[in-house]
């Protein structure tokens, strides 16, 4: 009898073991194409913004970093601040990890000035060392949200005036995408979170 | 044997019951999910800087002769929360029912460890006459 226990007990243990030491890389998401026998991953295009301290804010902002990105707008009565809410906890928990930034994009152009982001942020307690909200070409920012996988739009009928999906996307170092999540549905933040962390030991990884 | 079973079993009822009386404001609960829950979250505590919290709030005490018309007709302007100051307007939610408004009342001072005393429906009725 105690032999069985003995057995049940290291059992657990490898199989408590062998799920721990699960998938120690993300995977890269998006479509791929093959050209000329290499992989071509999905990939975030160039983009050109402008933060709430008036700075630009491009690709090469997040040279060598890797970035969370939404789509939000100020006076969204909906999900946006849950959104925010859970960007901040992200903000506050990677606080120290300077490989990782927040990009926030406005998707209320016309509303969202610079100054206005600027009075956001600073009412969240945040800065743009860490935390960009960005404004520009309403457009651009429509377009640049499906490459994110989120969905940005015009919509009348649509609380507040715009239609747009509430997905945080991780994005890593070479612009690919590696993980999202709900970003207004906490507990889904917090295995969000995780994935981060992964992606973090990655990047600190020596490359061979 | 018996007896011991017949204890266990009341003890059992006992506090079943008392779970059950701990969580009254079941139709309220749904509302708030379905209206407040956006802007003031699951757990009453808001946006830092930008929507107040309802746990454990002071504003739900000192204007609890408000609150019916703040959710009917929603709020403009700067008011004090705990002592920090929010300016971000709140949409009213205007289609909800004197009922439906009292039950949202009666949740969000009763959860979160909120503990602010019962509000009937004639009370809220009386509200909603000052502000319309």
């Amino acid at each position: 009898m105690k032999n069985i226990i003995n057995w049940g007990t290291l059992l657990c243990f490898l199989l408590l073991a062998a799920c721990q030491s699960g998938p120690t890389n993300l995977p890269i998401l998006g479509n791929k194409d093959e050209v000329d026998g290499k992989t071509v991953y999905h990939e975030i295009p160039d983009f050109a913004f402008i933060n709430q301290d008036s700075a630009a804010v491009t690709n090469a902002t997040f040279a060598g970093k890797a970035y969370i990105s939404d789509h939000f707008f100020i006076s969204c009565p909906t999900i946006c601040p849950k959104l925010s809410k859970s960007m901040l906890r992200i903000h506050d928990r990677f606080e120290k990890d300077e490989e990782l930034l927040l990009l926030s994009h406005s998707i209320d152009t016309k509303y969202d000035t610079i100054p206005r982001l600027k009075k956001y942020a600073n009412s969240l307690g945040v800065t743009s060392d860490k935390w960009h909200f960005v404004t520009g070409d309403k457009q651009e920012i429509f377009d640049i949200a499906e490459d994110y996988f989120n969905i940005a739009m015009d919509d009348n009928d649509a609380p507040g005036g715009y239609n747009h999906s509430g997905r945080l996307i991780l994005v890593d170092e070479n612009r690919r995408i590696r993980a999202f999540c709900d970003g207004t549905d906490p507990k889904a933040v917090d295995k969000f979170m995780d994935d981060i962390d992964l992606l973090l030991k990655e990047m600190r990884t020596p490359k061979t | 044997m018996q007896k011991v079973t017949l204890s266990f079993f009341l003890l059992f009822s006992f506090f079943a019951l008392l779970n059950c009386n701990q969580k009254p404001y079941a139709h309220g609960k749904i509302m708030y999910e379905n209206f407040c829950v956006n802007c003031h979250m699951e757990d009453g505590s808001g946006l830092i800087g930008n929507i107040p919290p309802l746990a454990g709030a002071d504003y739900l005490t000192k204007h609890a002769d408000q609150l019916a018309c703040v959710i009917r007709y929603g709020l403009e302007g700067e008011i004090t929360v705990n002592g920090k100051k929010y300016s971000a307007p709140m949409a009213g939610v205007p289609q909800l029912t004197d009922v439906e408004i009292a039950n949202i009342i009666n949740y969000i001072n009763h959860e979160w460890g909120n503990d602010n005393g019962y509000t009937t429906i004639t009370q809220v009725k009386n509200q909603l006459k000052n502000c319309q």
